[in-house]
């Protein structure tokens, strides 16, 4: 090594020494706990009953929600999953309406204006409004007593999912390659105005106490994505994309999770 | 007093007062770089009573404040992280650092108050 070699090889060493001294500040990983957000000290079972589920006819809504939640509880929640059939909720909650609306018929009705009629069957689930008719079911205390007492008074995890298709046209600002006149290459973000396509989906999750029937807890979410008009995405796929986000938050309600990020000490 | 000695006892105190500034922000400093180390081999129980130390000693002192509120973060004290970022952030408003840590911790924090979204 020359003697200039020499001189340049230390004086870098130095700064980088230096720079090393003037640091003030140092990342570190924690680990956030969460508690949560409901007791369930009382529950060694647990129930995911099924889903009053509509909006896209590709996902079953219902069979998937159950699948999914189940196999997340088993490996991440301290309750013992029941395996049963998922429940037809849908169905249910429509043959309640019908058996409500026909004993109001033998009834005398509350007032002249209240017959049958007014209980018509249950609209397909196409968008949100369409699931209000059918919510009732989850306020029926004696059927989820039922069910409780059916699979010794688990706590059960039922609610409705609406997975519908959605478009909108926006800006969106992307990266293009650009070659200058020299045939220098270059990334420059670009807007453009165009159509997009994905899903909407927002799950609502009811936890009721098998040992009561009442609801203990409620959760609503809405989560979305929008893909590019030309890219097919399945919709099962976007699904489980969407379900993927929320899941942290779903677990939270009964299980203490730990919540990983990085921090920034100070000197 | 006349106007003479009142000034020089102000130009006393003010000489008097910023080597027992630097004395403080140094056993501040002192606490808060040893607090830094045991975080990092994970100790983070000792560092929260370094840093406390450090707050002590120089209360002005938004570094620790910081600190303070990773460590009771990583510990689940949800609400004292919130205080000590508060601290920190009301000692040195523009440091971005800071901001950016309080911005993350609230993240996590809204997630545990909200029912959903």
């Amino acid at each position: 090594m020359t003697a200039r070699r020499k001189t340049v090889a230390s004086l870098l060493l130095a700064l980088i020494g230096a720079l090393a001294g003037c640091t003030s500040y140092f990342e570190i990983p924690i680990e956030t706990p969460i508690s949560p957000k409901l007791d369930i000290s009382a529950f060694q079972r647990v129930l995911v009953a099924g889903f009053i589920a509509g909006g896209n006819d590709e996902v079953d809504g219902n069979l998937e929600t159950v699948r999914l939640l189940r196999s997340q509880l088993r490996t991440k929640g301290n309750l013992r999953v029941i395996d049963a059939e998922a429940l037809p909720l849908a169905e249910i909650a429509a043959q309640q309406t019908t058996d409500d609306a026909a004993s109001a018929t033998t009834a005398p009705p509350a007032s002249p204006a209240e017959t049958a009629a007014d209980h018509p069957a249950l609209p397909p689930i196409k968008e949100e409004k369409d699931l209000e008719a059918y919510e009732k079911v989850f306020s029926n205390v004696e059927y989820w007593k039922k069910i409780g007492e059916e699979h010794q008074n688990p706590l059960i995890v039922t609610g409705t999912v609406l997975f519908t298709s959605h478009e909108r046209a926006g800006f969106v600002q992307r990266e293009q390659e650009v070659y200058d006149s020299f045939g220098r290459r270059r990334v420059v973000p670009v807007r453009a105005y165009e159509n997009r396509k994905g899903y909407i989906l927002r799950p609502q999750f009811v936890f009721i106490d098998g040992r009561t029937g009442q609801t203990l807890h409620q959760e609503t979410f809405r989560e979305e994505i929008l893909y590019s008009e030309n890219t097919s995405t399945p919709a099962l796929s976007s699904f489980f994309e969407l379900m993927d986000r929320l899941l942290p938050t779903f677990l939270n309600t009964l299980s203490a999770q730990k919540i990983k990020g990085t921090r920034v000490l100070l000197k | 007093m006349s106007a003479r000695a009142t000034a020089a006892v102000l130009l006393l105190s003010l000489m008097t007062a910023g080597p027992a500034w630097a004395d403080r922000r140094g056993d501040a400093k002192q606490q808060v770089e040893f607090g830094i180390q045991v975080a990092q081999r994970g100790l983070w129980r000792e560092a929260i009573y370094r840093w406390e130390r450090a707050t002590q000693i120089d209360p002005s002192y938004a570094a620790a404040y910081n600190n303070l509120a990773v460590a009771y973060e990583h510990e689940g004290q949800l609400d004292k992280a919130r205080a000590a970022y508060e601290k920190a952030l009301e000692f040195e408003p523009n440091n971005t650092l800071i901001k950016q840590n309080f911005d993350l911790f609230k993240e996590i924090n809204d997630r545990t108050k909200k029912d959903g979204r």
